[in-house]
């Protein structure tokens, strides 16, 4: 800056001499358009400062306070909306908390209940196999001691017939009796 | 006019009467200067009034541009002299936006550097101080003088430290004007010279062939004086705040 004033004031010492030819020496420095120069200074600057502090600068600062307010109240309206959203979002999470800890319940009591009724169902189940058992084994023996009892008729039966055809006569009962427990009691 | 072939880098600078006007015996014609002035209030309202004629909420270009001036002028202005130095915003607004504009469209080929004037940047430094002056004296009364005397200083200095502190002063305007004035006119007083070498080299035969030289020149001279009319336009405007918040705050 300084060493611009410097070449200015080299310059204008100097040029005027160049340009002493065109009228009335360095422009700057001809006191003759002084007045003239200050005059429409006044008046363009006056003007200048009339429509700047009347009209636009009134505006503008109300156009940038008006986008301030816009702003703020648009933030303000924005974080009261996600405390809002937080809010719902923490209900939503509980209800589904609560669900859920529903839903395991009812699974629960729905598996400890089907396993109680299975659990009956198969004790019913094999008591009446277990009666049955017993009362298979009851008919078994009955059946086994009514044949075993037929067998000893067929014997005796047979033992008379095979003597009667041995001998051509028929023995007594009670000899065949005697003669198959002499064999049993061998 | 400059002969062909002569540098004259100061006939940009050269006043001409548009349209003579005589007001109380005065020369009140419209130059090329109050053109430019005319011109530079014009962008500026283009760009003020009717780009913030929307009022929109979210902003288009124009009013975009027209909120960062506001904004722009609005923290240096806080930033320097706090809150209270609102009340000079409307001043300060239009002094930025008129340099910065003046500036700028000086650097339109052809046109008018209204800055590069002394008697302008003058009035503009006499009227900052000037606004410095009342408010500082209507807002403290002669409390507003304290700024002239610093604390903290041995009864024997005091005289000395007392006439520093209004040399200081006074050469405040002095400063303030010179220094947009002097980088206005070198650097335009540059670009001239630079390119009349290039005009120069090329009707010179073989020489011609070093002519791009000083044109990469002042193609560089020419981003480096958007940037001065640009950090200038903001000096001005940042030692206004400065000078504003001594009127505020006297007193070290």
């Amino acid at each position: 800056m300084r060493r611009f004033l410097a070449s200015a004031l080299f310059l204008s010492s100097a040029l005027p001499v160049l340009a002493a030819e065109s009228k009335g020496g360095f422009p700057p420095f001809n006191a003759s358009t002084f007045a003239g120069q200050l005059f429409w200074l006044a008046l363009t600057f006056g003007t200048l400062y009339l429509l700047m502090s009347r009209v636009a600068l009134p505006r503008v600062g109300a156009i940038l306070a008006e986008r301030e307010a816009t702003i703020e109240t648009s933030l303000a309206q924005a974080s009261k909306a996600q405390a809002a959203a937080e809010a719902e979002a923490q209900g939503l999470e509980q209800a589904l908390a609560k669900a859920k800890a529903n839903a395991q319940a009812i699974a629960q009591e729905a598996r400890s209940k089907s396993a109680r009724e299975i659990d009956a169902k198969r004790s019913t189940v094999e008591k009446d196999l277990a009666a049955k058992m017993v009362a298979a084994e009851a008919s078994i023996n009955e059946t086994k001691t009514k044949a075993m009892g037929n067998v000893e008729d067929i014997a005796r039966e047979a033992v008379s017939a095979i003597i009667e055809q041995l001998s051509g006569k028929a023995p007594t009962a009670a000899a065949v009796t005697k003669a198959i427990n002499a064999a049993r009691g061998e | 006019m400059a002969q062909p072939g002569t540098i004259d880098p100061i006939h940009q600078f050269e006043i001409q009467k548009l349209v003579p006007i005589n007001l109380f015996g005065f020369d009140m014609s419209f130059t090329n200067s109050a053109l430019w002035m005319v011109i530079a209030v014009a962008v500026t309202t283009l760009v003020m009034v009717y780009g913030s004629a929307s009022r929109s909420i979210v902003p288009g270009r124009l009013q975009s541009l027209a909120e960062m001036a506001y904004e722009f002028v609005a923290n240096t202005l806080t930033g320097v002299t706090g809150r209270e130095g609102m009340k000079f915003f409307p001043f300060v607004f239009s002094l930025f936006m008129f340099v910065f504009a003046a500036n700028m469209l000086g650097m339109l080929p052809g046109s008018f550097t209204t800055t590069s004037h002394i008697i302008v940047t003058a009035a503009f430094a006499m009227l900052v101080i000037t606004v410095v002056l009342v408010a500082g004296i209507v807002g403290h009364g002669s409390h507003f003088f304290g700024l002239f005397v610093p604390s903290g200083v041995p009864g024997w200095l005091l005289p000395f430290m007392v006439l520093i502190e209004v040399v200081s002063f006074v050469s405040r305007p002095i400063s303030l004007s010179l220094r947009l004035f002097g980088n206005m006119l070198a650097g335009h007083i540059a670009l001239k010279v630079f390119g009349a070498f290039v005009a120069a080299l090329l009707g010179a035969g073989a020489a011609g062939i070093l002519a791009p030289l000083p044109l990469l020149l002042a193609v560089a001279l020419t981003a480096l004086e958007f940037l001065v009319a640009f950090l200038q336009a903001y000096v001005f405007t940042i030692l206004t705040c400065v000078y504003l918040n001594d009127a505020l705050h006297p007193g070290h």
